[in-house]
């Protein structure tokens, strides 16, 4: 699992997201992910190595190969 | 629960008034928390939560599914208007994890509100009070405010009132387990001492637990099993919220003292002759 240069040029990051590892080409930051999986404009919540990030810094925090994702959001609970 | 108008008004003051929970920057009139796990489905949840007069109800963070369509959210059916969410960090075994929970669940844009929980094992869900401390400390360094999910343990309690969480939930019994308030003098001694709210939290069965906790004089009751497992959630939603009613009713009216003897109810003088 690592950065690799592609034939047609592309970077490709391998994260980790909710425990399952997924290829993207980067760069890539956390909004795009969202975007990419769909989660866009769902009420989530995500932290990137063990670290909250931020709504506000969705669009300015590139992912890294390697990283590990979580994307949350709220189930039933007591 | 019965204040705000219920009841009848002598001038200006309701003899049936009630002050509301203060928690935080929320005010409550209803002193039921429920839970939202475990429901045959979202209707029945939604029905049940109704019915039970809850203006607060407790969330799990969780892992969105990522690939799969995405369907309705907990949230679609949980009006902001109507219910304050408390996320809880359900599910946790170690202090940093619980932090962890806490932060993204604020992050979803709820407030400020938590309820911690740091579990010690799987099999008893009993509260791991070193844990506990300690995240309860980072949470309210960072700002939260921490509804605390404890043992009955009334020293426990106390040293959580002085980290500064702004209410000690204690478990009647072990989550889930419907075994109601299995030590009520523990209860009863965090409740002389607490200046914090006290809102028992976990092992309600039935309705009668409920009226225990309050009769006790905790300020709130926390659940989610004894309703949603109920046969009929809906039914069982109505039957806590008359418990909560009658128990802090009580509670506020002040009991007679318990006298090993008899005391009777009629006039002794006046009765006619007998043989």
């Amino acid at each position: 699992m690592g950065t690799g240069h592609e034939p047609g040029g592309e970077v490709r990051l391998h994260v980790r997201v909710n425990g399952e590892v997924r290829e993207f080409t980067a760069p890539l930051t956390v909004a795009g992910l969202l975007q990419q999986l769909g989660l866009a404009d769902r009420p989530v919540a995500v932290e990137r190595n063990k670290v909250l990030v931020r709504k506000a810094e969705h669009a300015t925090t590139e992912l890294a190969d390697g990283d590990q994702l979580e994307v949350v959001t709220f189930f039933g609970g007591g | 629960m019965c204040g705000n108008g219920a009841g009848p008004t002598i001038g200006t003051v309701n003899p049936l008034h009630d002050e509301p929970l203060v928690i935080g920057r929320h005010t409550f009139t209803s002193r039921l928390f429920l839970g939202t796990g475990k429901y045959p489905d979202m209707e029945t949840m939604v029905r049940a939560l109704e019915v039970s007069g809850t203006q607060c109800v407790t969330v799990a963070v969780r892992r969105m599914g990522v690939g799969a369509p995405q369907g309705k959210t907990l949230l679609d059916y949980l009006p902001r208007d109507k219910y304050v969410l408390l996320p809880n960090t359900a599910g946790c075994f170690d202090a940093d994890h619980a932090v962890r929970t806490a932060m993204l669940g604020r992050e979803l844009g709820i407030g400020d509100l938590v309820k911690l929980e740091v579990l010690g094992d799987t099999e008893t869900l009993l509260p791991d009070p070193v844990g506990t401390l300690e995240a309860a400390r980072t949470l309210v360094k960072d700002g939260f405010t921490v509804l605390c999910y404890t043992s009955d343990d009334p020293i426990l309690a106390r040293r959580l009132e002085d980290l500064g969480v702004a209410a000690v939930m204690p478990a009647g019994a072990p989550i889930g387990s419907g075994q109601g308030i299995l030590n009520p003098n523990n209860i009863r001694i965090i409740l002389e001492r607490a200046k914090v709210p006290v809102i028992v939290d976990a092992g309600v069965g039935t309705a009668s637990d409920v009226t225990v906790a309050f009769e006790l004089g905790a300020v709130g009751v926390l659940l989610n099993t004894g309703v949603a497992l109920a046969k009929d959630p809906v039914r069982m939603a109505r039957a806590m919220k008359a418990a909560a009613e009658a128990g802090r009713d009580a509670y506020l009216s002040g009991r007679i003292p318990r006298k090993l003897y008899a005391s009777a109810s009629s006039p002794t003088s006046g009765i006619i002759a007998g043989e």
